[in-house]
């Protein structure tokens, strides 16, 4: 198989000190390979997204290692080493209309990330560049070029952010809660387009979610986080299967279903409703 | 409880008002949870707004009725909403972002005082306390919350507090409007827990229960209406939403709920195409027609009746017996790789 070109060791974020001191990521490592998927699970406040932002160099971490091409990316800190970093890994985030300027047209948005490249390109070749970007998520360039955020539904939206991450030919593509805010039937299309990226640009795709039902369609590996501690790695099938923590095997009992909950609710005892609560 | 013919709309500055909500009608019994679902933008916030008394400025209630136990019917177009004395009281709104709703400045305790003194004048502040703590402990919930201000409190807990204060004073209609969206899986269903434990209890007769989590509202519910573009498409028994489902849109919602299940390995869902309409000028005939992938020549010029089904309707017309129902295309088989 693939070797893997991105590693993280003994990734950890503390925030705060004294008392207040907050460990939001403790201890993680994992690799990529190139085209993989991998969903990152976890509750609210598990340092999903923490870990996130200090992939993409947005925050800076305590302790630990960031590892590409087998070299040290850790401590890239001047634009001029952050540029060449952020054309291989890219971030899209949960709340598309908030990535987006809302003053701007999608052609304005998409043009103003060619200044990522150190090379100059011409018109032509930029909007070329576009078109396919757009094309790859499922957009029609003619009839979304000229259009405002305003004017865009959720997923379409979230569609531009995606091909707009992908105008610089990432790697590494870092989707932080990317779906969460969209509805479900428009959910599974932005699903189905990071699968079909992943497949065809050989792109590696990092999908972090609360929701495993996402997880389990969509990615080869799942880590799950608890307590900024990733307490499980391993094939997407063997994980939700044969889950071996206990955070893993309450999240997967806490799942709606519309079949309802595997251990049905029915009369809970006051006491059991207690420990269900705190 | 019986609401008729309900219509809403927005006021907008260019004049062409927006159509949120249109002839929506159902019945909500005692005992009953009726979940209402749909993607955003559908009305049913709107609709939540209107019947418990927290009309935006901008919103008109343009027609229909309340009533309740076959009392008084209530005409809603005249008073613009439901009587004053009834909110909080008789009909209680669980709000979507706790966060939002509690005040960041005062302890829950003092909150919760306000609400009720603004019902009971007689209650003191002692007295206040003790029937808060009470509902507190007999849901299970530490009292020491009381004390505390919304910022030391979890997402999940700040939800629960919200719902216990919405219901200290016995409404006898809880609308609950995506109470859970914010909240991930485990606070989801302590939630949902401590709500069937409320109707258990006989604190909460009857609610309905807002959100777009199908999965989640099939947990709740006992009935649930499908609304889309301001309308209901289809109601029916849960069971009969979740396992009969007959409007094309129910099939759509019900197909893209990704659950943690090995079937969904290696295959590809299709969502739907297209977006939800503008609502200042919806399309014609039925209003799921522009997305529908079993759209004929006549969804765009007709309006679709309610078809009777069981213990339900839907409109679809697919469903008036001149055609053949198709099988739901739900799933694309993908060779796994």
């Amino acid at each position: 198989m693939n070797e893997p070109f991105y590693s993280v060791k003994n990734l950890t974020k503390v925030f705060g000190g004294g008392q207040e001191q907050v460990v939001a990521v403790k201890d993680v490592s994992f690799d990529v390979t190139p085209g993989e998927i991998i969903a990152i699970v976890g509750e609210s406040g598990s340092g999903k997204s923490t870990l996130a932002r200090m992939l993409l160099k947005l925050s800076q971490p305590t302790a630990g290692t960031i590892m590409m091409d087998g070299e040290d990316v850790t401590k890239l800190k001047r634009p001029n080493q952050l540029k060449p970093y952020w054309r291989d890994v890219q971030g899209v985030f949960q709340n598309p209309a908030g990535s987006f300027n809302q003053f701007y047209s999608v052609r304005t948005v998409l043009e103003k990330t060619f200044n990522l490249h150190e090379h100059r390109l011409s018109k032509a070749e930029k909007l070329e560049r576009i078109h396919k970007a757009l094309n790859l998520v499922g957009l029609d360039p003619q009839q979304t070029l000229e259009r405002g955020s305003h004017e865009l539904s959720g997923g379409q939206r979230q569609r531009v952010i995606i091909a707009r991450a992908l105008l610089v030919d990432p790697r590494l593509l870092i989707a932080d809660e990317s779906t969460s805010a969209l509805d479900a039937s428009l959910r599974v299309t932005i699903l189905n387009v990071l699968k079909d990226l992943s497949q065809r640009l050989n792109l590696s795709v990092l999908f972090i979610t609360h929701d495993i039902g996402q997880a389990y369609y969509l990615a080869d590996r799942v880590f799950v986080m608890y307590r900024g501690e990733m307490v499980e790695q391993g094939p997407t099938e063997t994980v939700l299967q044969f889950p071996q923590h206990d955070y893993t095997k309450r999240l997967l009992a806490d799942v709606p279903r519309l079949e309802g909950w595997t251990a049905s609710p029915g009369d809970l005892s006051i006491e059991e409703l207690a420990k269900a609560l705190t | 409880m019986k609401a008729d013919n309900i219509s809403v709309q927005y006021e907008t500055r260019v004049g062409t008002p927006v159509l949120a909500v249109n002839d929506v009608s159902f019945h909500l019994e005692h005992g009953e949870v009726l979940g209402i679902a749909g993607e955003s933008g559908c009305g049913k916030s709107t609709l939540a707004a209107a019947l418990s008394g927290n009309s935006a400025s901008n919103m008109r209630i343009t027609g229909g009725t309340v009533s309740l136990d076959d009392t008084t019917t209530i005409d809603i177009v005249k008073t613009q909403g439901i009587p004053r004395d009834w909110r909080g009281s008789t009909i209680s709104l669980l709000p979507q972002r706790a966060l939002n709703a509690l005040n960041p400045t005062a302890r829950i305790g003092d909150y919760a005082y306000d609400v009720i003194r603004a019902h009971e004048k007689r209650m003191n502040r002692r007295e206040a306390m003790e029937k808060t703590g009470e509902r507190l402990e007999q849901l299970g919930l530490p009292t020491r919350v009381l004390k505390s201000y919304p910022h030391q409190l979890s997402g999940g807990m700040r939800q629960r507090v919200v719902t216990v204060i919405s219901t200290l004073l016995d409404p006898d209609i809880l609308i609950a409007d995506e109470p859970t969206s914010a909240l991930d899986v485990s606070s989801q269903k302590a939630l949902v827990l401590m709500l069937q434990k409320m109707m258990n209890e006989g604190m909460l007769s009857r609610a309905i229960f807002i959100t777009h989590d199908l999965a989640l509202l099939s947990n709740i519910a006992t009935r649930i209406s499908i609304m889309y573009a301001g309308e209901i498409v289809e109601e029916n028994t849960t069971n009969e939403i979740i396992h009969n489902a007959q409007h094309p849109y129910t099939r759509a919602l019900l197909a893209a709920t990704l659950e943690p299940d090995p079937s969904i390995r290696n295959i590809t869902i299709k969502g739907l195409s297209g977006q939800s309409p503008d609502m200042q000028t919806p399309p014609s005939g039925c209003r799921f027609h522009p997305r529908c992938p079993y759209a004929m020549p006549v969804c765009a010029q007709k309006v679709p009746g309610a078809t009777p089904l069981g213990s339900g309707f839907a409109r679809c017309w697919l469903l008036d017996g001149t055609t053949e129902i198709p099988d739901p295309i739900k799933h694309e088989e993908v060779v796994a790789s």
